[in-house]
């Protein structure tokens, strides 16, 4: 049952103030606001949507898939979607199987998980270290910016699979080192932004204003640059996005990230590498899952930016 | 009392060849409880000779005293609970994404006040403003109300001295009134001492009590309000600053 | 005086998430080869004026007019290629600040021969004659060097009379100047009025003054109209800007501190919700 109108139109309208009256008040109209904002990109919604049925089906794979992601039965192998022409006979394998025989539909969707696993991990790691970095090195400035930036640079010119290539030699192949090798390697671009930034902001009055309040470095740091600096560094993520899924994809083609018989959508695309002429669908399934999601946080990190960091200055 | 003394300051920035005097040999004097004008056009370092107060200038050298004791290098605590600054641009002079309750809130718990409650509904009253702008956002206030909260916030650690940075120059004619017109009664509220600079002389004259006026860095000439507004001026530069401001006034 | 504009009810609308806002609210006014002051506060809509019978106010924005006319000829249903023609070569406007309004990265005279080619086919050699005789004609001494330099390499006032140069080259018949002389210093603001005084004059051109000032605009306008929340309130002759009747203009007056008339406390415009809700005066 529906919320009577009235009601409806109240707390739209508590929502929609200009004239908040506590500091919850104002925080959830800020927030109403800035969803409403979004919600008017409809490419961005999409790619929201797409993001949003993600997370369900790695949450619910379990119940969703129609088959178990490492059952193979040899007798099936490399059989055809179910669009095409191939014996009526067969049951499932919506999207085909591979060349053991696997359900890929099933594997997609288990797969999810290790995408998303991925994602998060280095969404998290990443942008937070690059921030502390970046904020610290354009704020203290001196000496403190040289060295951090050095480092930055040190880092920033190590090539991605060749740092992975190192940990698997040292560490051993698997996930958790396919993502902290993704890691080391996106946070420089994203300290490089907060310093950037932090240069700018750091000039402001009203940054002189609170120094000359007695605050010091610690409080402008992390009270008045990094919300300045969050929302950028936050479009800045959703769009690199489309290239740690990339880059993990490609460690997994490599061998080097998750390792058989786990259904990762960038190692499934190197198991279909081999059939690919005749038995197209193994590697082009979850090559298509790859563009899919890729696409859907870039159109996420477009709309985010139109909300989070609008050019005409306004909120 | 004394309220500010400056001596042969002199403001600079760069080194060597790249070394830009911005302020030039200044004297000037403000007695606890007065009001005094820097004015002068863009580039005369008046607005320099503020923030070389304030500490927020690197290279200075001369004399410094505020209520009679010479400041120190960096400023202390005690130093801006005497002494506050209220800036020119309402529009940057206040965070975009925190709250006048968060800006206020902040500024006393920095100088250790207790009660902060009460004090902001205080500040927010002696400013004009209302308790329905306290969990406001920048963007939701007029240039008018933006420069009222950060006068409120000047005042929130109960200074002595006041500097102002051009405070109405950014705002429309009939704000502009109503903001000289708190500022008027807050000093004589709160018995402050004011500096301020301005590039219009008629605000300066509606203020201040004693005006300096500033060339290339350099302070030109002294002068009285009444001096002024009767054109008893000594130096031509004075004079030619007076007549291109009453030019434009009908 | 022959009339060179003729605009009739004009309204200018911008759609928000939370209604219509009206940014002009039925202004009508002619200009003839006369000089007219718009004034008025932030938000009273006379930037937005000017804007809109140049026509560059994009969508969502809406202008609609009963009439909007130059010598005649209809602006509002010019398509975008002749309101081109229009722009700079009939009508044209200064803004603000030289700072923003220069191209950063062309010399000063590149941006001047642009503005003349654009309108007239000539010769390079004969548009670079005429740019440096433009910029002698706004009082810059070393027309030669100024003509290679770049817009961050002179100061304000100099920046301003090159706009002045690089609006007043095609020869217009009419010039917008949008707070032209808000950013300069008070004893330059002089010379750059002089010098638009001048060809204004010189070149029987129409000028809309548009400023935030009223005494700036009272002593170098021949009209003033005063707008408030987007409809004009008053308009009267500049020199008899003392006998206004109307409480706002009359309000802006009093408010305004002056160093011959020393008052304790400056009068506090006291705003009427119904001068928002009056007619708009025709000016």
């Amino acid at each position: 049952m529906s919320m009577p109108e009235t009601a409806k139109t109240s707390l739209r309208a508590w929502l929609l103030t200009n004239t908040p009256t506590s500091r919850r008040h104002a925080r959830a109209a800020a927030i109403y606001q800035g969803w409403l904002s979004f919600r008017g990109n409809h490419m961005a919604m999409l790619g929201l949507g797409i993001l949003v049925l993600l997370v369900l089906i790695a949450a619910f794979a379990s119940v969703v898939a129609p088959a178990d992601p490492f059952a193979q039965d040899l007798a099936l192998r490399l059989t055809p979607p179910i669009w095409q022409e191939r014996d009526p006979a067969i049951e499932g394998y919506i999207l085909g199987s591979d060349s053991l025989g696997r359900d890929i539909l099933s594997r997609l969707l288990y797969g999810s998980r290790i995408t998303l696993y991925i994602v998060t991990l280095v969404a998290l790691l990443a942008p937070i270290v690059g921030l502390f970095v970046g904020t610290v090195a354009g704020y203290v400035g001196g000496w403190v910016d040289v060295v951090l930036m050095r480092i930055t640079d040190i880092f920033l010119a190590f090539p991605r699979l060749i740092l992975a290539l190192a940990f698997v030699a040292t560490l051993g192949a698997g996930i958790e080192n396919a993502v902290l090798a993704i890691s080391l390697t996106a946070w420089p671009p994203y300290a490089r932004i907060a310093r950037a930034e932090t240069l700018t902001i750091r000039n402001s009055d009203y940054i002189h204003a609170v120094k000359l309040q007695g605050a010091g470095a610690l409080r402008i740091i992390t009270k008045h640059i990094w919300p300045l600096c969050i929302s950028s560094l936050v479009v800045r993520v959703t769009l690199d996005m489309a290239g740690i899924i990339l880059a993990a994809a490609g460690l997994g083609f490599l061998g080097l990230g998750a390792q058989p018989p786990s259904p990762e959508w960038g190692a499934m695309i190197s198991e279909g590498r081999k059939f690919i002429l005749d038995h197209w669908w193994v590697a082009t399934m979850p090559g298509l899952a790859i563009f899919t999601v890729s696409l859907a946080f870039n159109l996420l990190g477009d709309g985010l930016r139109d909300v989070l960091d609008p050019k005409d200055g306004s909120q | 009392m004394s309220g500010i003394e400056i001596e042969g300051l002199n403001v600079w920035f760069g080194e060597h060849e790249e070394r830009v005097d911005a302020v030039i040999g200044a004297n000037l004097s403000v007695p606890k409880g007065g009001s005094f004008g820097l004015v002068g056009e863009s580039g005369s370092g008046k607005s320099t000779i503020l923030r070389a107060i304030m500490g927020l200038a690197p290279t200075w050298s001369g004399k410094i005293d505020i209520l009679g004791k010479p400041v120190t290098r960096p400023r202390g605590r005690d130093f801006y609970r005497a002494v506050q600054m209220v800036f020119q641009d309402p529009y940057a002079s206040l965070h975009p994404r925190h709250s006048v309750d968060q800006v206020l809130s902040e500024t006393l718990s920095l100088h250790g006040f207790k009660g902060i409650d009460k004090r902001i509904e205080k500040l927010l009253n002696d400013v004009g403003l209302g308790p329905s702008f306290r969990f406001r956002y920048p963007h939701q206030l007029s240039g008018g109300q933006r420069q009222r909260v950060a006068i409120a916030r000047a005042l929130a650690p109960e200074p002595e001295i006041l500097l102002l940075d051009e405070p109405t120059s950014a705002l429309d004619v009939s704000v502009q009134a109503e903001i000289l017109n708190l500022l008027t009664d807050l000093r004589a509220e709160h018995k402050l001492t004011y500096l301020m600079v301005s590039h219009d002389l008629a605000v300066v004259g509606h203020i201040c009590q004693d005006i300096a006026v500033m060339q290339l860095g350099e302070i030109v000439e002294t002068l009285g309000v009444e001096d002024m507004r009767d054109m008893r001026t000594k130096h031509p530069y004075t004079k030619h600053l007076l007549e291109s401001s009453l030019g434009a006034a009908s | 005086m022959s009339k060179l504009l003729e605009v009739e009810n004009l309204w200018v609308k911008f759609p928000t998430r939370s209604g219509v806002f009206d940014a002009v609210r039925g202004v009508s006014f002619t200009l003839g080869q006369e000089r007219l002051g718009i004034v008025g506060e932030s938000g009273s809509g006379k930037s937005m004026t000017g804007r809109a019978i140049l026509r560059l106010i994009r969508p969502p924005g809406i202008v609609t007019a009963d009439k909007m006319e130059l010598e005649g000829k209809e602006l509002l249903t010019c398509s975008e290629k002749e309101m081109r023609a229009v722009r700079g070569q009939k009508i044209s406007m200064i803004m603000q600040d030289p700072k923003f309004s220069l191209n950063p990265v062309m010399r000063v005279g590149a941006q001047i021969m642009e503005a003349y080619r654009l309108h007239y086919k000539v010769s390079k050699s004969e548009a670079k004659r005429k740019t440096i005789a433009m910029l002698e004609a706004v009082a810059i001494r070393d027309p030669e060097r100024v003509y290679r330099m770049y817009p961050h390499e002179v100061s304000g006032g100099m920046g301003q009379r090159i706009m002045i140069a690089m609006m007043l080259i095609p020869d217009p018949q009419i010039m917008i100047a949008d707070e032209p002389t808000s950013a300069l210093d008070v004893s330059v603001q002089m010379q750059v009025l002089e010098i638009m005084d001048k060809l204004v004059k010189d070149r029987g051109m129409g000028l809309i003054f548009i400023s935030h000032d009223l005494n700036l605009v009272s002593s170098f306008c021949d009209r003033v109209l005063i707008m408030y929340s987007g409809r004009v309130v008053e308009t009267l002759p500049a020199d008899k800007l003392h006998e206004a009747k109307h409480p706002y203009t009359k309000g802006l007056l009093n408010s305004l501190p002056r160093l011959d008339e020393p008052k304790d406390r400056l009068e506090v415009l006291e705003r009427d919700p119904a001068w928002a809700a009056e007619e708009s005066v025709r000016g």
